[in-house]
């Protein structure tokens, strides 16, 4: 008696998760009601941290965006879940994926890698770099498209000629690596010097903007 | 300890909120909800203890979303016939969900929501008693009473 109750029961039971599967499966339905999800967080001014990920000719990118202008461009190589995570920290939890901050630069990129387009014309968001690196950064944006700048340089335009090793440490540390031309700063004596994401995606770089 | 980014909280808790939304409201109420939910969940996550279980805290906050939106539009939680949402390929034919779905209707509201936030929302009975303001025991009752009332009357389920 009591296992043909337990086996009715457990048959309800089964039917009632039958009739409100989870996940759904309807992947589109999904994407519909995140993307209602930050609109309405947008919104309320709670998306303090947005992100997307595009594909590039030097792989996955990611991209974030404060409220303020684009925070952080990533290489696949940085891993983005970690890049995420330290954003989490760094700046606020509350964070979604949700392209449409980010459509302009986004936009923008694509055209850049395909040789369309000379320079970015998105708001950015320096809060990730701090003191003299944040100068050396803004200063970095100066370098025209298809020039070069050595690491000394940058560091007497940010008004330290001194600080030729920090200034190279600011170039590392780039939170906005490509629209904040990093790859354009290379050693004094020619060599093109290090970059986050291999020296050859540098490279890469300097020669598509050569060409 | 770092809080996790919100996204990922989204993400796996996302489809359980869903569900427990979808047993609690009809198919357009229940998208609101959910996104309401975790619009009010986005708000205080900040300040969320690392050790809170994150589950509990957002079925809780559905909870009170499905209630408020009931309230809001002054009717019953879920007229007959709005069943389209519910994917068909998930094997249940047609005719036992709409049978269930009104036999979840029908429940009184403890044993109806005991049995949404036990059997598919996966909370442990203590929180099922803490929600419905009730105590463990009681909130096992519930289910169990609810789970007996289906049992007779949704036929499909008892005569196969």
């Amino acid at each position: 008696m009591t296992t043909t109750k337990n086996a009715a029961d457990q048959r309800v039971i089964d039917d009632l998760s039958a009739l409100f599967p989870s996940p759904d499966g309807d992947a589109d339905a999904d994407a519909d009601l995140h993307d209602l999800l930050a609109e309405r967080a947008d919104a309320a001014s709670l998306l303090d941290v947005a992100y997307r990920t595009i594909d590039s000719p030097i792989g996955k990118l990611l991209l974030a965006a404060t409220p303020e202008g684009l925070v952080r461009i990533a290489f696949e190589l940085e891993d983005h879940g970690v890049v995420l995570a330290r954003l989490a920290d760094e700046i606020s939890p509350r964070i979604l994926r949700s392209p449409r901050r980010l459509d302009a630069a986004a936009a923008q990129l694509d055209e850049y890698f395909a040789g369309r387009r000379r320079q970015f014309d998105v708001p950015i968001d320096l809060q990730l770099a701090h003191g003299f690196r944040r100068t050396v950064l803004s200063h970095m944006r100066e370098i025209a498209y298809g020039t070069t700048a050595s690491y000394t340089a940058i560091a007497s335009a940010a008004g330290r000629p001194n600080a030729v090793r920090a200034a190279a440490s600011a170039c590392a540390t780039n939170p906005l690596p490509v629209i904040v031309p990093c790859h354009r700063v290379v050693r004094s004596d020619g060599l093109i010097g290090q970059y986050l994401a291999g020296p050859e995606v540098k490279q890469a770089l300097l020669d598509m903007e050569a060409a | 300890m770092t809080v996790r980014p919100f996204e990922e909280i989204v993400v796996e808790h996302g489809p359980i909120v869903m569900r427990v939304c979808r047993a609690l409201l009809g198919p357009a109420d229940a998208e609101d909800a959910w996104a309401e939910t975790f619009l009010a969940a986005m708000k205080t996550y900040p300040g969320l203890r690392p050790d809170s279980n994150v589950r509990g805290w957002l079925v809780t906050i559905a909870h009170r979303k499905a209630i408020d939106q009931i309230r809001a539009t002054n009717r019953a939680p879920r007229p007959a016939g709005e069943l389209p949402d519910i994917p068909a390929k998930e094997g249940l034919p047609a005719e036992d969900r709409r049978e269930l779905r009104a036999a979840l209707d029908a429940l009184p509201f403890k044993a109806r929501r005991a049995v949404i936030y036990h059997y598919l929302g996966g909370l442990p009975y203590a929180e099922v008693g803490a929600l419905l303001e009730t105590s463990e025991a009681a909130a096992r009752r519930n289910a169990a009473d609810g789970i007996a009332k289906l049992r007779t009357t949704y036929s499909k389920g008892s005569s196969r």
